[in-house]
């Protein structure tokens, strides 16, 4: 199944969505790209024929959302600013009049309440999908994520089940005032109950939504806000289908939580999840042009849990890793998977596991994010070093 | 906590002889509420038209909030300290923090940009609500130290949906502190109405949490004015906190990202434009002879003169230093950030500058103009001494400008 060149960096360069994979070499895993199907079944448009419409991931996100609240009326979807105006970026847009003001709620502008009601609503039945305007506003509702969404199936031997997916935009690079551009996900990580994930694109965008909906856990939904914009085309068939599609490692009721070689390579390995997954097949065309190294690019998707499963695959053959995020490095995700890899591939290792992420500073003003940010330079250095190890 | 103890009785029932609160202003105090009105719209119509022209990043409109602000802003004393949320420019003008310093946080050279104490004016809070506590917490501690003044916190109708607006009213008022809650509804959280925030009027809540409220016209600047100086002189004797509602309108968008046309009738803010806090006051001036067509226009141009000097000043604030990046973590030095800092410069390269960066250590201020920002990799080097300013036109860069995002 083609699902587009999302998983390339073609998209975002060149303007142009090839439905190919721009990297050279075989996909190992995730063989999204390496596999064929009728372009046909795929496209903007369920059941339209035609050559597919590339769609954005912010468009992808409001297509998995619809299909989602289609299909089973538990659904609902919560949120400031969320009805009317259809969310501050639109991922809402036309749910409100479509499924009316029952199941898309304009709430009040509180955020522990918006989580808090949640959990109460699940507790009866109800599967709420609960947007938090940005990252940076997650904080109210903490207590309600870490000390009672995260444990109360826990606390009830098994008995209450909250499958409530709360979704943040989150990171930087939109130039943004402060509190608009964090990377919370580490907070999250942390804590026992919660499953995490991270989209990266608009074909998984799409069907990550619905799969973590679907899921009888909570789901922290990370979107990464600056790639909203990005278009690919998306196989929008339901993921029933996508399931039997046994190419497609992340389809399927069970792929959430799959970590997916989104680009082939041999030389060394890069790790990114979110917004950075663009930024490191950004990096590995550059590699593969100006050093004419081949660089494998491993999208994490589900951060917790981690599958590393794919990465320790990788690492055994390139040797070298580099993992990239923009949330700072202290007790962070690319902590976990460098001691993971360490324990598990330290043989395999040629190159201590390196970092490229955000620094231990506050998000700064947003003149000076781009030197905060992991950029392609950032990335080739520490592949630098690692062969310079 | 020598605190006096809250209001007791019948909180809401304030009998207000408002007209006494502003019976001593002259002709020329009028003036000067006219003038600092039609100053403030007109930075704010420059800061609007600054962000339009890829200027600022973002701005916060507060057409409309005129009179609430200025009036609310004009009653506080050097002794009081008021707490902002993102709007407050026509407070912040009145405690005389520098127009351009707000301009430099919506360009994204800053996150703070004045001093606190000089101006008795906080730092604007963007996360909805949370200065409500800071005031009340400042404010018990000007109690304790038996300071001479107030507190005053300003928060949306929307805010007052969050958790910590109410719990600051429940503090305020058990430790019956000295602050001013001052609510300005201007009928919208974004996109939400008011009437999604609370079922009854917000004044009215502070009657469950046991203390006096009122609700103002906040488009009338004198009513503003004549309120918050009697709520301020309520909490500076000692009897604690009151709760202001200034009823008003946002007659412009959230902010510049914001479309209004999606959830505001064009018969709404019709009906506000009729009731334009500027309008009003210059209609009163002006039938009272306090101000005549001279006066006017030496206005205009003194307008004139202040949006072109903070047009100006915004175009040459400059990107900041990048080592500012890594100042001012924490007050005691971090051994992590002082890594990732030599690291940083050591990945620049060596122009001059970079060294001067380091060896500016800390003061590397606002001020200083480094030479890397805004030409990343144009001319540095990696680690290895490579030259890699040919990889810049890959990087998917972020915008500095015309964030598509409202917030
Ligand atoms: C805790 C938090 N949640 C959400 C936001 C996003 N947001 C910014 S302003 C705003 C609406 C605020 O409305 P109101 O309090 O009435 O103030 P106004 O903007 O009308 O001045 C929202 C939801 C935020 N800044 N902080
Ligand atoms: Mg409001």
């Amino acid at each position: 199944m083609v699902t587009g060149g999302v998983a390339t960096g073609a998209a975002a360069r060149g303007g142009v969505v090839t439905g190919q994979p721009a990297g050279s070499g075989e996909v190992h895993t995730g063989g999204r790209a390496a596999t064929g199907a009728s372009p046909a079944s795929s496209g903007a448009v369920p059941g339209e024929s035609g050559p597919p419409t590339p769609i954005t991931l912010a468009k992808a996100l409001n297509l998995g959302l619809h299909a989602a609240m289609a299909a089973d009326p538990k659904v609902i979807v919560m949120g400031e600013d969320v009805g009317t105006l259809g969310g501050v970026f639109r991922v809402t847009d036309g749910l409100q009049r479509e499924f009316g003001e029952a199941r898309v709620i304009d709430t009040p502008l509180a955020e522990s309440a918006i989580i808090g009601t949640a959990i109460g609503l699940a507790m009866r039945g109800y599967r709420p999908v609960c947007e938090i305007q940005f990252d940076g506003f997650v904080y109210p509702a903490f207590d309600q994520i870490v000390s009672q969404l995260a444990k109360l199936h826990y606390r009830s031997a098994g008995r209450i089940r909250l499958p409530v997916t709360i979704r943040i935009p989150f990171g930087g690079g939109i130039g943004a005032v402060e509190h608009h551009s964090e990377s919370p996900e580490a907070y999250f990580c942390h804590t026992a109950g919660l499953k995490v994930v991270a989209c990266s694109n608009p074909h998984d965008a799409h069907h990550m939504i619905q799969q973590a909906i679907h899921s009888d856990d909570p789901v922290i939904f990370l979107e990464p806000k600056r790639r909203y914009w990005e278009k690919a085309v998306v196989d929008q068939r339901p993921l029933a289908d996508l399931a039997s599609d046994t190419a497609d490692t992340a389809g399927g009721a069970d792929g959430l939580h799959r970590s997916v070689v989104v680009r082939a390579g041999s030389d060394a390995t890069l790790v990114g999840y979110g917004p950075t997954v663009r930024t490191c097949l950004d990096a590995a065309d550059v590699s593969a042009t100006d050093d004419d190294r081949s660089l494998e690019v491993i999208d994490l998707r589900s951060l917790s849990p981690l599958d590393l499963g794919p990465v320790l695959d990788s690492v055994r053959r390139t040797g070298r890793l580099v993992v990239v995020h923009e949330a700072p490095s202290n007790v962070s995700v690319s902590a976990e998977v460098a001691a993971r890899v360490t324990e598990e591939a330290f043989y395999s290792l040629e190159a201590p596991v390196l970092r490229v992420t955000g620094f231990d500073t506050p998000y700064p003003p947003a003149r000076l994010e781009d030197h905060y940010l992991p950029d392609v330079d950032r990335i080739l250095d520490a592949v630098d070093r690692s062969f310079a190890f | 906590m020598p605190g006096p103890p809250p209001v007791v009785g019948e909180p809401n029932a304030v009998d207000l002889d408002l007209p006494a609160f502003v019976a001593d202003l002259t002709a020329s105090d009028l003036v000067g509420l006219y003038r600092d009105m039609v100053l403030v719209r007109r930075f704010d119509e420059e800061a609007t038209s600054l962000q339009r022209q890829g200027e600022l990043g973002l701005w916060a409109s507060l057409r409309g909030q005129e009179a609430a602000q200025v009036g609310s802003g004009r009653a506080l004393g050097a002794q009081d300290m008021a707490f902002p949320s993102y709007r407050e420019h026509g407070v912040a003008w009145c405690r005389g923090v520098d127009p351009a310093a707000i301009l430099a946080i919506f360009r994204g050279t800053s996150l703070g940009g004045w001093d606190p104490d000089e101006h008795g004016f906080a730092l604007y809070s963007i996360v909805v609500g949370a200065q409500t506590l800071h005031a009340a917490g400042y404010a018990m501690g000007m109690a304790r130290d038996h300071s001479e003044g107030a507190a005053i916190v300003y928060f949306g109708d929307g805010a007052s949906s969050e958790g910590d607006v109410n719990e600051a009213f429940g503090w305020a008022s058990v430790f019956g502190t000295p602050l001013v809650f001052f609510c300005q509804n201007n009928q919208w959280a974004i996109s939400e109405p008011a009437r999604r925030q609370s079922r009854t009027e917000i004044f009215h809540r502070a009657t469950g949490f046991g203390f006096p409220s009122v609700r103002v016209d906040g488009n009338d600047v004198l009513a503003c004015l004549a309120v918050t100086r009697w709520a301020l002189a309520t909490a500076r004797a000692g009897r604690g906190p009151v709760l202001i509602e200034a009823l008003t309108y946002r007659m412009g968008a959230h902010t510049t990202a914001d479309d209004p046309s999606r959830y505001q009738t064009a018969e709404q803010l019709e009906r506000w434009r009729q009731l334009d806090p500027l309008d009003r006051l210059r209609t009163h001036l002006r039938a009272a002879g306090h101000l005549d067509d001279h006066l006017e226009r030496r206005l205009a141009l003194e307008s004139d003169t202040l949006a072109q000097d903070l047009r100006v000043r915004c175009q040459a604030l400059p990107d900041p230093d990048p080592m500012v990046l890594f100042d001012h973590v924490q007050v005691t030095d971090n051994a992590l950030v002082t890594a990732q800092r030599a690291a940083f410069i050591a990945a620049r390269g060596d122009a001059p500058d970079d060294i001067d960066g380091l060896a500016d250590d800390s003061t590397a201020g606002n001020g200083s103009t480094g030479g890397g920002s805004g030409s990343t990799g144009g001319s540095s080097t990696g680690a290895d001494g490579r030259d890699v300013g040919d990889r810049e036109g890959t990087v998917v860069a972020g915008e500095w400008h015309g964030s598509r995002a409202a917030w």
